[in-house]
């Protein structure tokens, strides 16, 4: 495999990804010297990465490393931030997503996230999921509307523990259930690409492994990308794994590869110091 | 071998280490929970002291104050004799005529009203109870205070179809009879000390006996506005309406610019230096001493836009500007306690950044708003020294209609209740003023709790 360098590993060259059994597919996102600003600091140095259609991503490395800093690059989430400034290109079907031109706004719904701490509304489970389909006029009636949040709420696994009461509010769900509201939240909206950020963190196993199975199902019909720090979570749900480490993409590849064969010495410290 | 030999002995030093570390916790122990006991005692002290004196407050206001809302009255048989009151008609409105000629003969006709003598009315009424009455006209008058001549005026003018007829009526007795009535004056003083005549107390007190004279819950206080030739039906109408209309204006001024600016500075200003600057100022402002937004009213209003003197418009106007940086202080901090997670959520699901303000902040906000908008309007309600500088510790006797009338306010009317010469009198007045504005104030904070209780309970 050759002296891999620092930021662009196989991710570019899709051709020699190929040999390891990546998915087969578009690209559906891809990111060209990402480099991000916290003022004057330089928190990513010039990321680059292709993200494929229908493949689950995940994200590791220690603490600090940049990973959340990178997802949010991917739907703009970084713009909420004062201090932070994007440099370099980052694209969605061939397209640019940072182009003055593009509506933050539909990016948003072609790539949904979803956040470490479950965030519902503060509102009624139906609310939490309908708001995104109204927002963006999805549904012309009220029929529409409950189909989507039905098959949301399924799709989430939520469906047989919530239909008799849509009308709680989805803050007095337990931690996981709030998660996977989260989720179908997300998924109501039909997005693309969705982004988690260490979904399962602040989740029992229990939760964690039904949140796993719903990625499991997920991934058929959307582009995953997870960021998390559970290595046996990476290595269970994930096609790809990227190792970041201060601000830079070390290795992306496989994951099978990643665990079994890392390429760089600092992946296989982080690998080995965390599984003992 | 070393680290073996050395072990008893370490062992041995930390024991007695521990031993000595323990004694000192144990010593330190006493002092610790002699400290914390003085701390809860203070504590204890400092609540205690604090609801005695609002006790000791409520209790004086209220025990002075409250007399005050039932005042010396008469029950008299009103006689309106047609001998005394000669008037034409009451003029009605011809089909034939203009506005204007129609108000020109109401006019005059009401001037002819003004001339009828009632004090002569009110004489005949109490010669029905004291038979000497006539031969001491000044004597008699002064029983019913100076007042009522026009409140008969007011009957006739409403229904002249009462000429002739006689009517039980309730007639406030003057201040003066109040006060020896109440006991609020010391019966052995002199006559030359007394505020009535000889002659008039045993009136009063030969008319209590036989019940003419009563004390009972009087509306005047509520219904009148200042009044200084008629103490007794001097009342906070006029104080009342001037303090609406301001709070009012207030509310529809202070509160929403507030709450705007200060969504605006929270949600979708830039951090930069400008905005740094006006949060200083902001936080500035709110410490300025009122008076000074008293100061500035009356020379930019009063001076520069020439708007009229002791105007409510204006009182408004100034206490909106005293009021601006409370309202936005408490908005702001509202806005920065609703976690940002509710906002990354909305955005995330791509609301643009007014979506999520409005469909996911604000309504999580507005318990919050509401409370710091109230207090705010409460405080503004209190404020007396501002009012001072713009003219509105004048007095005024009528009840103002349109914000651009003169008026005062209740505090200031408090103010000058405070400082009448007749203190016997006044000072369960101005209890009683106190006890509104206390009132009022009290249902302002329950309305802001209720609000409060009202938004939160939709989790
Ligand atoms: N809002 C911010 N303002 C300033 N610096 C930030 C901000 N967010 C992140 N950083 C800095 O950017 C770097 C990357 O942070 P990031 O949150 O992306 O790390 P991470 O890999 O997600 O870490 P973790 O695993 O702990 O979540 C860190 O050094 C962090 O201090
Ligand atoms: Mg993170």
């Amino acid at each position: 495999m050759g002296q891999p360098s620092m930021n662009t590993l196989k991710v570019t060259l899709p051709e020699s990804a190929d040999s390891q059994a990546l998915p087969q597919g578009n690209i559906k996102m891809s990111a060209r010297d990402v480099k991000v600003f916290y003022g004057a600091s330089e928190a990513l140095h010039g990321i680059n990465m292709d993200i494929y259609e229908n493949e689950v991503v995940a994200f590791i490395g220690p603490s600090g490393c940049g990973k959340s800093t990178f997802l949010r690059c991917l739907n703009r989430m970084n713009d909420t931030i004062d201090s932070a400034r994007v440099t370099g290109k980052v694209t969605l079907d061939d397209q640019d997503i940072y182009d003055p031109s593009l509506d933050v706004v539909q990016l948003r719904a072609q790539v949904g996230m979803v956040f470490q701490k479950p965030n519902p509304f503060p509102k009624s489970i139906f609310e939490n999921i309908a708001y995104g389909p109204r927002l963006h006029g999805l549904v012309d009636n009220k029929t529409d509307l409950e189909e989507i949040v039905e098959s949301s709420l399924r799709r989430a696994g939520l469906w047989n523990e919530v239909k008799d009461r849509l009308d709680a509010p989805g803050t007095g769900l337990s931690g996981g259930q709030q998660q996977r509201l989260c989720i179908a939240r997300a998924i109501a909206v039909s997005p693309e690409v969705i982004l988690m950020d260490e979904p399962c963190s602040a989740l029992d196993p229990i939760a964690t492994t039904i949140i796993e199975e719903l990625i499991d199902e997920l991934k058929g019909s959307y582009t995953i990308a997870i960021v998390t720090h559970n290595m046996q979570q990476a290595a269970r749900v994930s096609d790809r794994t990227a190792f970041f480490h201060l601000g830079n993409l070390v290795e992306l590849s496989a994951t099978r590869e990643i665990f079994t064969n890392p390429q760089d010495t600092r992946t296989e410290d982080y690998i080995t110091g965390r599984f003992g | 071998m070393k680290t073996t030999n050395m072990m008893p002995e370490d062992q041995l030093d930390l024991a007695q280490k521990r031993d000595r570390m323990q004694q000192r916790v144990k010593a330190s122990l006493k002092r610790r929970h002699a400290q914390e006991k003085r701390f809860k005692g203070m504590g204890m002290a400092a609540v205690v002291t604090a609801l005695a004196f609002v006790t000791l407050l409520f209790f004086t206001i209220l025990s002075k104050g409250l007399p005050a809302f039932w005042q010396a009255t008469l029950t008299l048989q009103v006689y309106f004799d047609p001998e005394v009151i000669r008037i034409d008609p009451k003029p009605e409105k011809r089909s034939d005529e203009s506005e204007g000629a129609f108000q020109q003969r109401y006019l005059a006709w009401q001037t002819q009203l003004g001339f009828v003598n009632f004090n002569r009315i009110i004489l005949d009424s109490l010669a029905r109870e004291i038979p000497e009455a006539p031969e001491y006209q000044r004597d008699a008058l002064r029983l019913v205070t100076s007042g009522e001549r026009f409140a008969l005026r007011g009957l006739v003018e409403k229904d002249p179809s009462i000429i002739g007829q006689t009517l039980t009526l309730d007639l406030l007795a003057d201040a003066n009879v109040d006060v020896w009535m109440k006991g609020n004056i010391d019966r052995n003083l002199p006559d030359a000390q007394q505020q009535l005549s000889a002659r008039t107390r045993a009136w009063v007190d030969e008319l209590q006996a036989r019940g003419v004279i009563k004390s009972k819950f009087s509306t005047a206080l509520f219904m009148n506005p200042d009044s200084r030739s008629s103490l007794a039906s001097a009342g906070l109408a006029g104080a009342f309406m001037g303090s609406l209309m301001m709070m009012l204006i207030v509310m529809f001024l202070a509160v929403p610019v507030g709450v705007a600016s200060a969504i605006y500075l929270e949600e979708f200003a830039p951090k930069n230096k400008l905005t740094d600057l006006i949060e200083v100022n902001i936080n500035n402002l709110a410490a300025v001493p009122s008076i000074v937004f008293g100061l500035l009213g009356a020379s930019v209003f009063i001076l520069w836009f020439k708007m009229p003197l002791s105007a409510p418009l204006v009182g408004g106007l100034v206490l909106s500007l005293m009021t601006l940086p409370t309202v936005i202080i408490a908005t702001r901090s509202t806005l920065k306690a609703i976690p940002p997670s509710i906002r990354q959520a909305a955005l995330g699901i791509g609301a643009s950044k007014v979506q999520s303000v409005f469909h996911h902040v604000l309504p999580l906000a507005i318990p919050g708003i509401l409370t710091g908008a109230i207090l705010g309007v409460a405080q503004a309600l209190g404020e007396t020294a501002p009012l001072l500088l713009i003219g509105m510790s004048s007095f005024v006797a009528s009840v103002p209609a349109t914000p651009f009338e003169q008026s005062t306010a209740l505090p200031v009317q408090i103010y000058l209740w405070q400082g009448n010469e007749l203190r016997n009198f006044f000072e369960a007045r101005t209890s009683a003023a106190i006890i509104v504005l206390l009132a009022l104030m009290i249902t302002l904070n329950a309305l802001a709790i209720w609000l409060r209780k009202k938004f939160e309970t939709r989790w």
